[in-house]
């Protein structure tokens, strides 16, 4: 009995791991379909076929049937809604293969988890309803998972029970679908005609479809070449962590994204370009001649060079390259939309950098792939976008390499995870434009002043007394022989920012344009007073980067119901009206400052002794 | 060439173990004693070699696991001289909470739930690895490889980072805190597969003996110290039972068996037809109870 477990054993160590994605419209039949792949695989125990078979008379909607749908669908809210809000993952295997599934919600609102559970799949399962034909979220999902570079695609038709196992209409389907994705870049489709309910054409072939010769759904899926090794495999080891341990070992951890490396093997590093050869290689904790994709490792170089994460370790032939400007497409994930020119992380596997969308080429409408003029993208939209990065990362287009072609875009102030993209490929603008050295810098011109840069920012409603303070202050510094100079919203908005409005991307453009004028004065060696009403938390934060230690954040703090009632210029009143669209503390958003350098309730003291407040701060802090 | 289903379940895992390390302030690895752990704890090793582990394994003990779990812990620390914290809810322990006192769920809510809570707030931790994996549970599922907690430590399943590649945010505001799961791919059987392939000891309640049990409500409790209240005609009896799944004695039952090695565990586990979780008293109260505890704090 047991040496027939042991050798079950060995060659159940032998298997190979399969991940798929199943996908499709709302109806067509997910859920039941790998609730039929887990019961047939004698996934479900009998505690579990007693819950759900009670489940099933309670919610189900097979009758007294078994609905398979419940045994996958987990979490409560879900199952009183009757809809899958996530993506879940699910697994079973067969004699040939481990598999995991990703079951992601077919409504069109959770592009987003189709996409995440598609960047993970080496084949994905399109579902059809047989009675409906292909509908705009088959496209769509068709799209995504091309997009995502799945190249191997099972049409499974769905529900043929319900439409008397018809050939001509599982035909129809099949010419309709090759017709759709001759332009997208699968390599291979293979329809099959199934009943998820019924369990025909699922492990074995269906007495119903005798005009069906091919693979059954499991068949399938044991024998998919999902893996095509490229003919030029280059070797590829992104740096995840160093491992000190002593002077003498030093080991270089990542997981291989391409291709394989052996002992003593010449190396190029990346993007310092310098040279090395391969010492000594342990893969996880033993030691091992060479190493392959796939397999997380240690490797230690002939020389001692520095290396730190994010760094690439790869094959001299490597095309991978070092910039910071490139095209890619960007999936956006938050509810909060994508502004070009706000600033977010930028995460590449193991690298990341801070950055923004210089510009937003176009958004592609999913359903027509019509290419359309936007100024931002929403949730589950697709643009083509040019990325700034503010520091130099090594990347290859998506095309070419899935582990440097990818990354993750994540939200500076809420550290959430807000889009996905991949690489088109990399702009070298960057490369042509020197940053010109100056011999007189910074400080040299803020010597001969005899005096410490610095931008004041003011943030704060409008009416609050901004203008007021500011313009208080500025003749302050000037009557102590400071040499200053004032920006002020309306004022710049006359000239340089003539062409924008007040519509968010506006407001984000104007912000950005102004911070960066702000560190052209400071260079200067000025002192910089910055009055706009600057409403968003994100900018804000973009010019305190920009700027760094030499800035303050002066909030101009005042209830709204006071500044409204002020109402200097008239515009509370025409904003209430609806003769002013976009106004800030009406119908736009103001997002406080949490930590301001500088807090000024101007409700509360005078325009007077708020600017000598803010002199006080400057004296203290030994600016002037 | 192409990697089996283990190296490359191992080759992931390795990998998201050293994204923590890289990036993670103050981690810490709960180590609950089990089959789950110890393949952890096995891969951690592995991924920091030839260094020392980066980071402290946790116990939260409850005060009610079996003797021989506690002894297994003190050997294996000692034997790889590994840095152990060992939290108890001195507060709960004071109060006299137990599972027969209180009952199944309020025993667990205070000394695991709430201990949990306690310890990673005592250590300032802001990154636990856990053992736990998807195929156990419905809810777990749906839960990412690194599950965000608030302040709280409270989980939000409607509100999850999406997980893309195997590229992971780890950005937190402070106090925030990650749970990770490095086995989140694993299922039990390859638990036990990677287990016999790669000779990690784990404790002996895994393996048949006699020991001695009573039966309740259909279910075979150890009879493990002398804090068991014996009802007046129970006596315990000699039985041939092994555990599929371990925690706090009262509230894990046995399964009768005569498997008494790897390979025969992993041949009962093919023929079994019911799931690992049922010997866990505490999941019964209804279907959607873990993603309750979940969202209150429970790994």
């Amino acid at each position: 009995m047991s040496v027939d477990v042991e050798k079950y054993l060995v060659e159940q160590e032998n298997k190979q791991l399969l991940k798929f994605i199943t996908c499709g419209s709302v109806d067509d039949g997910k859920s039941t379909l790998i609730g039929r792949m887990l019961y047939e695989s004698q996934l479900v125990f009998d505690d579990q076929l007693a819950e759900l078979k009670a489940t099933s008379k309670k919610v189900g909607t097979q009758g007294d049937e078994i609905d398979f749908a419940l045994l996958v669908d987990g979490l409560a809210a879900e199952m009183e809604q009757g809809i899958t809000i996530d993506v879940a993952y699910r697994f079973f295997s067969t004699d040939k293969r481990k598999f995991i599934v990703a079951d992601t919600p077919g409504h069109e609102q959770y592009t987003r988890n189709m996409a995440t559970g598609a960047s993970t799949a080496d084949v994905a399962i399109l579902l059809v309803d047989a009675r409906a034909g292909l509908l705009p979220q088959t496209c769509r999902h068709s799209y995504i998972v091309n997009m995502l570079g799945v190249k191997n695609i099972c049409l499974a038709i769905n529900k043929m029970d319900l439409v008397d196992y018809s050939h001509d209409i599982f035909e129809r389907i099949k010419g309709e679908y090759f017709e759709f994705s001759k332009d997208l870049n699968f390599e291979s489709i293979i329809p099959i005609p199934v009943s998820a309910l019924r369990g025909d054409n699922i492990v074995n072939a269906s007495k119903n479809t005798e005009w069906y010769k091919g693979e059954s759904l499991i068949q399938y899926l044991e024998n998919v070449k999902f893996y095509t090794e490229k003919k030029h495999q280059v070797f590829t080891l992104p740096v995840q962590w160093v491992n000190r341990l002593s002077h003498d070992f030093r080991g270089f951890c990542g997981q291989v994204s391409e291709g394989s490396i052996s002992e003593g093997d010449d190396i190029l590093i990346k993007p310092s370009n310098k040279r090395s050869k391969i010492k000594k290689i342990l893969v996880a904790d033993k030691t091992s001649s060479s190493c392959f994709r796939g397999e997380s490792v240690t490797v230690e170089l002939a020389d001692e060079i520095d290396i730190s994460r994010g760094d690439i370790i790869c094959h001299k032939d490597s095309s991978c390259e070092i910039t910071d400007q490139f095209q890619g497409k960007l999936l956006w994930m938050s509810e909060e939309k994508m502004v070009p020119g706000r600033p977010y992380i930028f995460k590449f596997g193991v690298a990341e950098s801070s950055g923004s969308v210089s510009k937003l080429r176009h958004r592609i409408n999913i359903n027509t792939f019509v290419e359309e003029a936007s100024r931002d993208l929403e949730l589950n939209e697709i643009g083509i976008v040019n990325i700034a990065l503010d520091k130099k990362l090594p990347m290859e287009p998506y095309s070419q390499s899935k582990s440097l072609g990818s990354f993750i875009v994540i939200d500076k102030l809420t550290n959430n995870t807000v889009g996905m993209g991949l690489v088109n490929f990399s702009l070298r603008r960057g490369d042509n434009i020197y940053w010109h050295k100056m011999e007189i810098n910074k400080d040299s011109r803020a010597d001969a002043k005899n005096q410490k840069p610095i931008v004041l920012w003011f943030t704060g409603l409008s009416g609050s007394g901004k203008s007021t303070i500011a313009n208080i202050l500025e003749k302050k510094l000037y009557n102590l022989g400071k040499h200053t100079m004032l920006l002020d919203g309306d004022n710049v908005r006359h000239g340089l920012n003539k062409d924008l409005g007040f519509t968010d991307v506006d407001r984000v453009e104007n912000i950005r344009r102004i911070a960066n004028v702000s560190k052209l004065m400071l260079d200067a060696g000025l002192i910089t007073i910055v009055s706009f009403i600057a409403p968003f938390k994100a900018e804000r934060r973009l010019a305190r980067d920009l700027m760094g230690e030499d800035f303050l954040e002066v909030f101009i703090d005042v209830p709204i119901e006071v500044a409204e009632a002020r109402d200097p210029k008239g515009l509370y009143k025409k904003a209430r009206k609806g003769d002013l669209k976009n106004f800030t503390g009406i119908d736009s958003p103001y997002e406080k400052p949490e930590n301001p350098d500088i807090h000024i309730k101007s409700d509360k003291i005078s325009a007077e002794v708020a600017a000598d407040l803010i002199i006080e701060t400057l004296t203290q802090n030994e600016i002037i | 060439m192409n990697l089996t289903h283990l190296e490359t379940l191992e080759a992931e895992s390795i990998h998201i173990m050293r994204e923590v390390v890289a990036t993670a302030d103050n981690p810490v690895m709960l180590y609950s004693v089990g089959k789950d752990s110890a393949v952890m704890l096995h891969l951690a090793m592995k991924a920091f070699h030839p260094n020392k582990l980066p980071f402290p394994l946790m116990h939260v003990d409850t005060t009610w696991k079996f003797r021989e779990m506690i002894a297994f812990r003190d050997k294996i620390i000692s034997e790889f001289g590994l840095k152990l914290i060992v939290h108890i809810n001195e507060d709960g322990v004071n109060k006299g909470v137990g599972p027969f006192s209180h009952g199944s769920s309020l025993h667990t809510e205070i000394m695991k739930t709430q201990a949990l809570k306690q310890a990673l707030d005592k250590h300032s931790f802001d990154v636990a690895f856990g053992g736990a994996r998807r195929d156990e549970e419905k809810s777990r599922a749906k839960e990412r490889i690194f599950s965000f907690r608030t302040e709280k430590h409270q989980w939000d399943p409607k509100n999850q980072r999406p997980e893309l590649w195997n590229i992971f945010n780890t950005h937190k505001h402070k106090g925030e805190s990650i749970r990770v799961f490095p086995l989140s791919n694993w299922t039990e059987l390859d638990v036990w597969q990677y287990i016999y392939k790669e000779s990690i000891p784990i404790v002996p309640l895994y393996f048949s003996a006699e020991r001695p049990v009573v039966e309740r409500d259909g279910v075979l409790i150890l009879v493990d110290d002398e804090r068991l209240p014996l009802n007046k005609d129970e006596a315990p009896m000699m039985k041939e039972v092994r555990f599929r799944t371990l925690g706090c004695y009262p509230l894990t039952g046995a399964v009768e068996s005569s498997a008494k090695t790897l390979p025969e565990i992993i041949q009962e586990m093919l023929l079994a037809t019911t799931s690992e979780r049922e010997g866990r008293i505490i999941d019964f109260d209804n279907s959607a109870s873990m993603e309750k505890k979940k969202q209150g704090g429970y790994f």
